[in-house]
């Protein structure tokens, strides 16, 4: 694990979501609760919308474009609807949002 | 006899006193220093000493006797100093004690937020029996005023005790909501609505700035300018390991002094126990973990082997009905799944989450009898995929139970106005019900209850049914989505008679399904909110979808469009100079719309606030072409050029826009004024469409020309150019009010009847009083939202939070 601080937790706003761009393409952090925070692509699967500008809602966010709705703890889409997107590790530690980045280093491993 | 030195005596060590005193009482010739006044005692007991439910002699865990019986030599009163590991002393402010075994069980500090004034007397943390008697104190003088900083535990439990002592007590929290780390927002609104009915007042998103007073604490200042007097100031904000002396002494120390399982220190004949250790960077905060490492310490100065192992924790909050429990982590974790039970009617909220077929956490407010069941599946990591379906229900309704989706209407009190049109509450209902009125026919004879606009036919029905039980079957209406089981209509309506004012009261109380909604009614709820208590309610962009809450319409590539408002159609060469240069600094594409204006497509949302500052410098505003609001007021050029124009058309039109621009509604809304009835602006298809002739202005209403296609209707004649602005003013008012979210004007009207919507806004009265609430609205929402994010601070949010691609590149 390679645990980085992006950023205070109240900088993302409560039920919304942020942008961190990587050579790996955008992770979109959600704040689900006062004190809870997701990290996934922020591409949907289906025509490529911002996840992170979708409504977030549980522990789930609706893509902005069609309304496809993904599962934050598993990345899977939900309902009919057949997809998945990439969640990665976060952790809250006394107010900072930690984002587990190795999977940036793979691709420079390689 | 070997010689063990405590520093300490709280919670934590009085338990390693007792156990070494069962398994090994003559292992240790004992010194226990504690540098408050006193023994060990039951701090969490505080509480009922505050409130007055209990004495201080009762809390009492150890006494002299005790202390005598076991021959314990005590310093109480006494600070530790220093502890010199070398020479294997432990310095007090009377002198060394030697130790062969030390034991450091220090607690924690409270953590004071450094605000000026923080020292001043008055100001108060809630730690120990001395703070808490200051506080008693305080509650002497009559009409005294307190101000508790922190709306978790410690603050709330404090909070309560003065006010039941008859203190006026404010609480200020940070968050969104009370005691976020155990409850989420639907329990923390349970709780702070209990508080309030004690006479607690709650401030939550409340920053402090400075405690004010000359010569002791006089009142709170809040960041947004709030001054609130106070006579005793309680700080409860958190607390911090207290880890000085074995910082001092080169003990390894992170945020508390490190330990191994074994609670041993990196000096191995130096313990420690209690809230001033970590264990692989967890802290301790309450007591059953550190009665479990006090078990463990205990083992280890007799040399026994032992594992302290954190467990699983639960809250309570000791506050005499509030009942609330929370266990489990609701923060991390893969693939779970919430499960939501409300009873609106008890004021019973609870919510388990699943991992697998594990429940993982629990919240409950109202009703905590089962809460150790639950804490239980927690702990044992049960599998509970056989009763999944009805685990919500508890350990009694196993095999049985249903919520009820009804119980919203059963719990409304008689005098509840169901409607609004007739002034017919609840009770003249079910009067008439009990009086023989069987349906929803008879029920209109004779209460006239959904005689009218008929919007509240659901909440009728809903009420025969509440009454007559399974003798009714109601027509299968549409509810709002998956959360709940009631209709838009219904929702909007119980938001009114309820006085339901936050997002977390309808999800309550309305018994929503989820733990805060989903796409579908949360964008509707902020709405009927707003719309509903315009100076009460604070609109939550996040509630919105992406183009309202960017304040830009989202393209497909992920890009927006920036659409500047052109009043009436209207523009100047300056504008469209700005314009031009705007398109191209931004890289946008420039098209005329259809709505009479220029759209600039193309523009990354990091851009947004620039183009944004740069069109607000040359004046203009959003033309909020993203809304469900109003967008274009299509003019024609009217008796200004026009050899057939009657009246000044483009004016009237501009006067519209300008009243009514940055209001939102259900949907958006466009007008259009024609000067003449040739109708170049096309106002017979708009919402609101006024055509103008020789003797004054019609005014029509419900158009469309967009999925359907459907001529105005005439609503009103009107002489004058201010009669025309004020009825379409109330038009607009009436459909804010009733409609349902994503009914355009032309399909509410269609079922509220175009005769309603005459016989209303035909009251002069109720129409004067329609434009006034549109105003009072407007107050608050007309405001350029492109010029308030176009400022430093909230371009921000525009940016990313963090970027890699950049970091990398050096
Ligand atoms: C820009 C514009 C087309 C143009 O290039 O001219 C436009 C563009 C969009 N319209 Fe429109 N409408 C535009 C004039 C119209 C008109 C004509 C008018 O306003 O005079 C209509 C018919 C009248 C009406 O409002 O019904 C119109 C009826 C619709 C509808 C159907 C609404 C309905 O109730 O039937 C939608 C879908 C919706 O709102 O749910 C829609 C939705 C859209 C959206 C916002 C779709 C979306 O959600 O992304 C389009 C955004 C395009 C983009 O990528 O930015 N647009 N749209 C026009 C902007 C006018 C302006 O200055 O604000
Ligand atoms: C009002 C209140 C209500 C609470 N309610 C609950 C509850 O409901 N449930 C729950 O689980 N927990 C509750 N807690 C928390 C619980 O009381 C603590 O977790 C527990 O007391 C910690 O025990 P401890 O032995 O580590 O520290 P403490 O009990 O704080 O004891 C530490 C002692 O060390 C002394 N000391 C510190 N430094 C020195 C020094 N240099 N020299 C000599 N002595 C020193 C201090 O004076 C203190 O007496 C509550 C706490 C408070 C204040
Ligand atoms: S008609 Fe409107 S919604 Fe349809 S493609 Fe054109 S702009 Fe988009
Ligand atoms: S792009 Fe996400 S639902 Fe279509």
């Amino acid at each position: 694990m390679n645990w980085i601080d992006i950023g205070a937790v109240e900088d993302v706003p409560l039920r919304g979501a942020r942008l961190v761009k990587t050579h790996e393409g955008c992770v979109a952090v959600f704040r689900t609760a006062e004190t809870e925070v997701f990290a996934a692509s922020d591409t949907c699967p289906h025509k490529a919308g911002p996840l992170s500008e979708g409504i977030v809602h549980g522990q789930k966010v609706t893509c902005p474009l069609h309304n496809w709705v993904f599962d934050l703890n598993t990345g899977l889409a939900q309902g009919a609807d057949d997809g998945r997107i990439e969640v990665y590790p976060v952790q809250i530690v006394e107010g900072r949002i930690l984002l587990d980045v190795s999977f940036l280093a793979k691709r420079s491993a390689a | 006899m070997q010689k063990l030195v405590v520093i300490g005596a709280g919670m934590a060590s009085g338990r390693v006193l007792e156990h070494l005193r069962e398994t090994a009482p003559d292992a240790y010739e004992i010194t226990l220093f504690n540098a408050e006044p006193r023994g060990n005692y039951n701090r969490i007991m505080l509480s009922p000493v505050l409130s007055g439910e209990k004495s201080y002699p009762e809390i009492v865990t150890h006494d002299d006797d005790w202390y005598a019986a076991n021959k314990v030599t005590c310093r109480f009163g006494e600070h530790v100093v220093r502890i010199d590991r070398e020479a294997k002393q432990v310095h007090g402010q009377k002198g060394a004690v030697p130790y062969d075994k030390l034991l450091i069980a220090t607690g924690s500090a409270p953590f004071i937020i450094p605000v000026p004034g923080k020292d001043l007397p008055g100001v108060v943390a809630y730690r120990d029996l001395d703070d808490t008697n200051a506080m008693i104190a305080a509650t002497g003088k009559s009409g005294a005023r307190a101000v508790v900083i922190g709306g978790g535990l410690l603050g709330l439990e404090a909070a309560a005790g003065l006010r039941l002592r008859g203190m006026e007590v404010t609480v200020l929290h940070l968050m969104g909501h009370l005691m976020e780390r155990q409850l989420d927002e639907a329990a923390g609104y349970l709780l702070k609505k209990d508080l309030e009915r004690r006479g607690i007042t709650v401030l939550t998103n409340a920053s402090t700035k400075a405690i004010l007073g000359e010569d002791r604490a006089e009142a709170v200042l809040l960041e947004d300018g709030t001054v609130l007097d106070a006579d005793l100031v309680v700080m409860a904000v958190g607390i911090r390991p207290e880890t000085r002396l074995a910082v001092d002494a080169h003990l390894e120390v992170g945020r508390g002094i490190e330990v191994n399982p074994q609670m041993l220190t990196s000096d191995p004949d130096i313990l420690a126990v209690g809230e001033c250790v970590e264990l692989n960077g967890q802290l301790f905060g309450l007591v059953a973990p550190l009665y479990d490492q006090a078990k463990v310490a205990a083992a280890t100065l007799t040399a026994q082997a032992a594992e302290f192992v954190p467990r699983e924790l639960s809250t309570k909050l000791k506050v005499t009905g509030c009942d609330l429990f929370s266990a489990g982590d609701f923060a991390e974790g893969e693939g779970r799944e919430d499960i939501v039970f409300r009873d609106p009617a008890r004021g019973v909220y609870r919510r388990l989450v699943i991992e697998g077929n594990r429940l993982i956490g629990a919240v409950m407010y109202g009703d905590t009898a089962d809460s150790n069941w639950f804490f239980g599946l927690i702990k044992d990591g049960a599998d509970i995929e056989e009763m999944r379906e009805t685990l919500i229900f508890g350990p009694a309704c196993q095999g049985g139970g249903q919520a009820d989706p009804l119980s919203a209407v059963a719990a409304l009190p008689p005098e509840a106005e169901i409607c609004g049109c007739n002034g017919v509450c609840k009770g003249t209902i079910v009067k008439a019900i009990e009086g023989g009125a069987g349906d929803l026919g008879a029920l209109r004879a004779i209460t006239k209850a959904s005689g009218s606009c008929g919007t509240c036919t659901g909440l009728v029905e809903q009420v025969l049914q509440v009454t007559l039980g399974d003798d009714f079957q109601r027509p299968a209406a549409q509810p709002m989505c998956g959360c709940t089981e009631l209709t838009h209509e219904d929702v909007r309506l119980l938001i009114k008679t309820k006085e339901l004012k936050s997002q977390e009261a309808v999800w309550q109380e309305l018994g929503w399904k989820t733990v805060n909604g989903c796409h579908a009614c949360r964008p509707a709820v902020n709405y009927y909110l707003l719309a509903d208590w315009p100076l009460e309610y604070k609109d939550d962009p996040q509630s919105r979808f992406v183009n309202e809450r960017n304040h830009a319409n989202i393209q497909k590539d992920g890009t927006y469009s920036v659409m500047p408002r052109m009043w009436g159609g209207m523009t100047t060469p300056q504008e469209l100079i700005a314009i031009a240069q705007a398109a191209e600094k931004y890289g946008a594409t420039v098209k005329v719309t259809g709505g009479q204006r220029i759209d600039l497509l193309g523009v990354r949302k990091e851009d947004l606030p620039g183009i944004w500052y740069d069109l607000n410098q040359a004046g203009m505003v959003s033309g909020h072409a993203y809304t469900k609001g109003l967008r274009t007021v299509k003019t024609c050029v009217g008796s200004d050029w026009c050899r057939f124009g009657t009246q000044d058309s483009t004016g009237l039109g501009i006067k519209l826009e300008k009243k009514l621009w940055g209001s939102w509604t259900p949907h958006k809304v466009k007008l259009a004024v024609s000067g003449c009835p040739r109708n170049c602006a096309e106002a017979t298809c708009k919402d609101v469409g006024i055509i103008c002739v020789d003797s004054g202005y019609q005014v029509g209403v419900a158009g469309a020309a967009g999925m359907d296609v459907k001529e105005t209707e005439r609503l009103v004649d009107v002489r004058t150019e201010e009669e025309a602005i004020e009825w379409t003013t109330a038009f607009i008012q009436l459909y804010r009010e009733n409609a349902k979210y994503l009914d355009r004007p032309y399909k509410w009207v269609a079922k509220v009847g175009l005769d309603w919507v005459k016989e209303v806004l035909g009251n002069d009265a109720e129409r004067t009083a329609l434009v006034e609430r549109f105003d009072v609205s407007q107050s608050v929402y007309q405001k350029d939202p492109w010029a308030e994010r176009a400022s430093p601070e909230a371009a921000r949010r525009f940016q990313p939070l963090a970027d890699f691609t950049k970091e990398a590149a050096e």
